[in-house]
């Protein structure tokens, strides 16, 4: 599941490094390489993730500074991997003890094991954004005083203006990999987001337009120059035309896609149903698909966790992996899934680096990173043109799939009906639906016009948030199933 | 006996904790304050195809630390309790709040607010579960479904124990907290027949372990379920009547709470502001919330600010008698907190008078509904537009099953024309009867 949430949310490998979390606290390196040693000698994988994280939320609304507050979490999660088995212990106590008592549950768990611990991973010095504290980056003040003049700025553009919301979320996240045998790995990773949402009213009817924008880099990068006021035009904009919108339409019909955010459709049609989770598993409809051709001619997605400073992007995975761009569908052809150590290992290949997790409270699960459609020849002057009768979806809330069945929804909140090869009115919140391996089947074009999403998407499966990115270009499916009141 | 390192921290521990936190804070220049520390265990297995998947263990602790320096706030909350650092945190969240603008709205609850009553409603069951008997109660789910031929594979399947104690204070001199405990078991099998595959889940939740569902009937249900979806069909675009089974019907519950929670009364972003005493649904319907249901899923005792959390009637005859209130938006909206700054507690449906075959009977041609997926309900304008899957059924028997369809409309017109069926059951914290709704639009080919 991919939503617009609105949750918060230098790189080295170091050998026999000393770790930064273990100075001060009630356990030293040393004891915990040789409780760690212990517990996992029998297993085939399996390591400390070590997480210490500072998140920052302040928010506006109804003219007021609303909220501002601050979080540090720091805790530890003790995996040891035996086949497909996996026994996980966390606790924010990060002492001698309480690490014992986790080596004990992860060893009455996989009690009788007889694994054999796969030291290889690969190295790299990779580094995708810069070790910064996008926190302390940036003053509270200023971030007061610029959330202040943003809805100043918003309410000065129409008296339909009714609220606006504006938050900023900012997140530095210090993670540490300790496996036996002393490998180290470190990662520090920041992240920001600013969103803004604004409520407009006009002749009784009430509408609402969001923007955001964010990624591994300072706030100051995407305020400069006062961008700011284009996330605040673009959330108006949006709004604004929902205003005129008339009720969607019901039933079968062509769908143009923009580019961009709506990518969300590639996230949830294909993306989850190629974690390689659901396909070890066999529960995925595509794991005996590899080979084949699950998609149009001229359709090629990849995954790519190595984007400069994108929210999607890692350094190394939360196992450690470097990550890389990952071919997914090459022209049509399914090629890869996509992988953490555990599945490729089961499925006798390697990780993607796709390994991740929300935090050391939360197990390790393959996980997109900037699942992308590459371009293709086509305008979306050429596919609007092509269609008698359909929609043109611009953004979306939101989307959903079921990996077994296929089935995957998404709700439109900017759409236009076409007609006749034009664009027309504005449509209501509709829901498109459709089934993951035949709707990319029926994709007639590929746009030349491929963006990234402005970096807004949490991705949710098994209760685990992470962020991600996606993106695409214009593209026209031939028949889509719209969920509207007008038949 | 249960080993002491898997048990909660005591009240008096945390209690100790709060006072000294509360202390604090005061010496740093809060002139108000407030402390929650929570603490919970929960250990889990999953199993898949009935062997082992994976165990979780989890311990943790969490402080969130609320200065108020007139009528400027801030929060911090930590998972370090440690003292220098909550020192630190302290003498940062004072900081905060100096520099944040004030709000003349912001403020602790009123004194008489406050809950002091008796705790007795048995939220918190002592079972400790051992790891091999969640492994052999869920496993007895999986081997139960895998009866059915048509079962293939699972998606999985898990038992998990949650134990969680903590302690709310605050310098109003209230400090209160109590324990609880969740055990709950899902099966969720994968059911394959001619290139159709289909999943579908059962689970049960209580806060008793002896109160969970059999495993054998979680098992039994879940193959059914799924079973009952292979080869699905798609309709055609129509108008049709629906009838939403419970698991389904009980989201319009929460969409109706969400509509009525008094931060979106407040700033006008429902569709049901200024609708206190109108008729929003039809004259048959009643809603209750009711925090003190002896081990109930949902109660509770008061709200994360303390506030006395009390039975509610939102919905008498159709007619909306309350909003749900914390302190905050009560007084935007000049109305006392009624102990609702943490959401519903119990909310429900009364029963209606219909049963349930009378329900499927009610025309000769209906869709039952017992999945929807994506987020479409605008609680600003009340459009309902989701994707859905479920049966055709006609004269009152299931046909064949249907899937990637839409169902649409607007929450005013579903309100108002409900159906309530009499098989209400309290399996979740927010529960509904099987629901008929006479006219929804239906996306299909």
């Amino acid at each position: 599941m991919l939503n617009w949430s609105l949750i918060l949310n230098n790189f080295s490998i170091k050998f026999n490094a000393v770790s930064n979390f273990l100075k001060n606290k009630n356990l030293n390196y040393k004891k915990a390489q040789s409780l760690i040693n212990n517990t996992l000698v029998d297993c085939d994988d399996g390591e400390l993730y070590l997480e210490d994280t500072k998140s920052e939320s302040i928010l506006l609304d109804d003219n007021k500074i609303k909220s501002s507050s601050f979080k540090r979490d720091t805790g530890y999660g003790l995996r040891g991997v035996i086949e497909d088995k996996v026994a996980y212990s966390h606790s924010n106590d990060i002492s001698e003890k309480s690490l014992e008592m986790s080596c004990d549950n992860i060893k009455s768990t996989l009690k009788h094991s007889n694994g054999k611990y796969n030291h290889s991973i690969n190295k790299t010095n990779q580094k995708f954004y810069d070790e910064i504290d996008p926190i302390e980056n940036k003053s509270l003040g200023t971030k007061i005083e610029l959330l202040k003049e943003i809805n100043k700025y918003v309410r000065s553009k129409d008296e339909c203006v009714k609220q606006v919301t504006a938050n900023f979320l900012g997140e530095h996240k210090n993670v540490e990999i300790l496996r036996p045998g002393g490998e180290l790995f470190t990662d520090s990773r920041p992240l920001v987001r600013i969103n803004v949402s604004i409520l407009v009213e006009k002749n009784g009817r009430k509408e609402t337009g969001m923007y955001g924008v964010g990624g591994r880099q300072s706030y100051d990068n995407y305020l400069k120059n006062d961008d700011w006021k284009k996330i605040c035009d673009e959330a108006f904009r949006m709004a604004y035309a929902n205003l005129e919108s008339k009720p969607s339409p019901a039933g079968e019909m062509k769908v143009v896609l923009g580019p961009g955010w709506p990518a969300i459709l590639i996230h949830e049609a294909v993306g989850h149903g190629l974690e390689g989770d659901f396909n070890r598993k066999k529960t995925s409809v595509f794991h005996d698909l590899v080979g084949k051709k699950v998609a149009s001619d001229g359709v090629t997605i990849i995954d790519d966790g190595t984007i400069d400073k994108k929210r999607g992007s890692l350094n190394i995975d939360d196992e450690g992996t470097p990550t890389e761009k990952t071919v997914l569908i090459e022209n049509g052809i399914l090629k890869n899934f996509m992988q953490d150590r555990m599945n490729a290992r089961l499925m006798k290949t390697k990780s993607t680096g796709n390994g991740r997790r929300e935090s050391y409270k939360h197990v390790i699960m393959p996980r997109m990173r900037n699942t992308i459609m590459l371009n293709g020849n086509n305008t979306q002057e050429e596919m609007i043109k092509s269609v008698d009768k359909g929609i043109f979806a611009v953004s979306f809330g939101g989307g959903q799939v079921d990996i077994t069945s296929g089935k995957f929804v998404f709700n439109c909140t900017e759409a236009y009906e076409i007609v006749n090869g034009k664009i027309g009115s504005p449509l209501k919140g509709a829901t498109l639906i459709g089934d993951g391996p035949s709707s990319l089947k029926q994709v007639l074009m590929v746009g030349n016009d491929m963006k990234l999403d402005p970096g807004i998407g949490t991705c949710g499966k098994a209760g685990q948030g992470v962020p991600v990115g996606v993106g695409q270009p214009s593209m026209l499916i031939d028949n889509m199933t719209v969920g509207g009141t007008q038949l | 006996m249960v080993p002491s390192f898997r048990m909660l921290k005591e009240d008096e521990h945390l209690k100790k904790l709060a006072e000294n936190f509360l202390t604090n804070l005061k010496k740093s220049g809060a002139s108000d304050s407030s402390v929650l520390i929570s603490n919970s265990v929960s250990e889990s297995v999953n199993i898949r195809n009935k062997k082992l998947d994976g165990s979780t263990r989890s311990d943790s602790i969490n402080v969130v630390l609320t200065a108020y320096v007139g009528k400027k706030k801030s929060s911090i909350s930590s998972s370090n309790l440690e003292e220098d650092h909550i020192n630190e945190l302290i003498k940062k969240c004072v900081d905060t709040a100096k520099i944040t603008p004030e709000d003349e709205l912001n403020s602790l609850p009123d004194s008489e607010l406050y809950f002091k009553g008796i705790k007795n409603l048995d939220l918190y069951d002592e079972t400790f579960i051992e790891n091999s008997k969640k492994i052999d109660f869920i496993k007895e789910a999986e081997e139960q479904a895998f009866k059915k031929k048509e079962i293939v594979n699972t998606n999985g399947s898990g038992f998990s124990q949650n134990k969680s104690n903590f302690i709310l204070a605050n310098s109003n001199g209230f400090i209160d907290g109590y324990k609880s405990s969740n055990f709950s078991a899902y099966c969720e099998v994968v059911a394959k027949s001619n290139g159709s595959m289909e999943r579908d889940y059962e689970f049960s939740s209580k806060r008793f372990f002896n109160d969970l569902l059999e495993p054998k009937e979680i098992g039994q249900k879940a193959s059914e379920l799924a079973i009952n979806k292979l080869k699905p069909r798609k309709i055609k675009s129509k108008k049709m009547k629906v009838v939403f089974d419970k698991r389904i019907a009980k989201n319009f519950l929460s969409s109706f709470a969400n509509a009525i929670t008094s931060s979106t009364i407040a700033k006008g972003t429902t569709f049901l502001k200024d609708k206190l005493n109108n008729q929003i649904f039809n004259d048959k319907i009643n809603i209750v919330d009711k925090p003190d249901i002896i081990k109930g899923i949902g109660s509770r005792y008061f709200d994360i600010e303390g506030a006395s959390t009390n039975k509610l009637n939102l919905v008498e005859n159709g007619v909306l008698k309350n909003y749900l209130i914390d302190t905050y938006n009560g007084k935007k909206i000049k109305m006392k907190s009624n102990g609702r700054a943490s959401g519903t507690t119990n909310l429900f449906f009364e029963n209606g008078h219909e049963d349930y075959k009378n329900l499927l009977n009610s025309s000769k041609e209906i869709v039952y509904i017992n999945e929807t997926f994506g987020s479409g309900v605008n609680i600003i304008t009340g459009d309902y537009s989701v994707g859905a899957s479920g049966f055709m059924v006609q004269n009152g028997e299931f046909i064949y099953p249907i899937s990637e369809i839409t169902i649409a409309g607007n929450l005013n017109e579903i309100f108002n024309k409900m159906v309530l069926g009499n098989d209400l059951e309290f399996s979740y914290s927010t529960n509904s009867p099987t629901m008929f709704v006479d006219e929804l639009t239906i996306g299909g080919k």
